[in-house]
């Protein structure tokens, strides 16, 4: 994945999320550059999801920004979500697909093309590999949850916002999903996730918030 | 780490996928769609059997059965178009996609129209004989649909997208929709009601044809801000 354009900044400046009459948080300010972790901490209903989908321009702000080297996200629309790789609560799996073709389709809409042989390449690093050609509605709801994750293997945005990805997962692949963020974290990613167990990441990558 | 590189798209084969996910998922689900064209077929044809075999009556009333049942049987298949995307998560992704919003909705769209409104326009004239349709008469009952089920589809995709999450959905976009369906309905059958009295069928289907130009420009624009309200 050496094709990162290694400068990429996300800057959100005095951000407020209001849920119905209720601010969730306001005047969060961070930057974050290429080769950077933020692991947004909190507990639950403390505004976390919102943060991660106002992040991708899912989610109204009530007030501040976010901006996306240098240019807000709002003004730049599909230009930024071409940059986005979100994986959220709803797993974004078509239970009438089969798991190659979800890859594949969810390849599509960030506009690259992925052949049947990378897109199982991408299933033998999550372990998956032997339900490649199932329907998604036959698997458990945890390899529902890596055949979203493959999604990690195989597609080139610079920056990854990812809701949860450990739950549902077991110790070898939570071992095999550090890795690899480490590994994009390396090459110039920028990754937001949110976790409620503490992970194993290298302390000098890894940026914290804690909401509350 | 994967080395391997992907192959860029252009932005009309990403639509194009799109599109064609949509039938694909469609296809495994066929029940879905035959059941809506079924119910077609047997709403329309119920009224040759309850009001008796009087050619002159059925031939009067043939353009706005047809054309009622067109409707709601499109109504029907509504909920289709973003409902199960959006319960799964896809609608998310299809919205932060590196296309516009707008487009996808197009595609979405015309897919629905292609499941569930081109069925009606072949089946349609086979049905009309029931009502002792003329060749003339059924030409423009087939012409009028195939011109104004396009306009059903993106006006119901507005609809569509503005109930997602509502609790009696269902309801609410006959609610919503129909009132907004009655000028099609009105041209659409009064096309074939002009040709059966003599006249000239193409004021009717002019006016058909500026309306699904009207909503190709407008409906995708309104659905997609509706879906963005709806996934926020």
């Amino acid at each position: 994945m050496g094709l990162l354009v290694a400068n990429n900044v996300l800057a959100v400046s005095n951000l407020q999320c209001v849920r119905g009459e209720r601010t969730l948080f306001e005047n969060l300010t961070f930057n974050l550059e290429s080769g950077k972790l933020l692991y947004v901490q909190g507990d639950n209903g403390s505004g976390k999801t919102t943060l991660l989908r106002a992040l991708c321009g899912l989610s109204q702000v009530h007030s501040g920004q976010v901006s996306w080297n240098n240019q807000n996200i709002q003004s730049l629309a599909e230009d930024y979500s071409g940059q986005v790789l979100y994986i959220g609560h709803l797993a974004g799996i078509k239970e009438d697909l089969t798991a190659i073709e979800n890859l594949q389709f969810s390849a599509t809409l960030t506009g690259v093309d992925v052949r049947r042989e990378q897109a199982i390449t991408a299933l033998t690093q999550v372990n998956i590999a032997r339900c490649a050609d199932l329907p998604t509605r036959v698997l458990s709801q945890g390899q529902k949850r890596r055949v979203a994750l493959a999604r990690l293997w195989l597609q080139e945005n610079p920056l990854w916002i990812l809701d949860e990805p450990f739950t549902a997962l077991d110790g070898e692949a939570i071992k095999t999903l550090t890795r690899h963020i480490e590994g994009f974290v390396g090459a110039g990613g920028i990754v937001v996730f949110t976790s409620h167990q503490e992970p194993a990441f290298d302390s000098k990558i890894m940026q914290r918030i804690k909401l509350d | 780490m994967t080395t391997a590189t992907f192959n860029k798209i252009s932005a009309l084969t990403v639509l194009y996928r799109v599109f064609l996910r949509d039938i694909k998922v469609a296809w495994r689900r066929r029940s879905d769609i035959a059941s809506v064209f079924f119910f077609f077929i047997i709403a329309a044809s119920l009224f040759p059997l309850g009001l008796g075999a009087d050619p002159k009556l059925l031939h009067a009333i043939a353009p706005s059965v047809l054309w009622v049942c067109a409707l709601l049987s499109c109504m029907l298949s509504l909920p289709r178009i973003f409902a199960a995307d959006y319960t799964d998560g896809t609608l998310e992704q299809l919205i932060i996609a590196n296309q516009p919003t707008l487009l996808i909705v197009l595609m979405k769209t015309l897919a629905h129209w292609v499941l569930s409104g081109l069925p009606l326009v072949l089946v349609a004239p086979l049905i009309g004989l029931q009502f002792d349709l003329n060749v003339n008469e059924l030409q423009v009952l087939a012409l009028s649909l195939l011109i104004g089920t396009p306009t059903l589809s993106l006006i119901g995709s507005i609809g569509a997208a503005l109930t997602l999450g509502v609790r009696g959905g269902g309801v609410l976009i006959a609610l919503l929709i129909l009132p907004l369906y009655i000028p099609t309905l009105v041209f659409g059958a009064g096309a074939v009601n002009a040709v059966s009295t003599g006249m000239s069928a193409s004021g009717g289907l002019s006016l058909l044809g500026a309306m699904l130009a009207l909503s190709l420009v407008f409906a995708p624009l309104a659905a997609s801000v509706a879906l963005k309200i709806a996934v926020e």
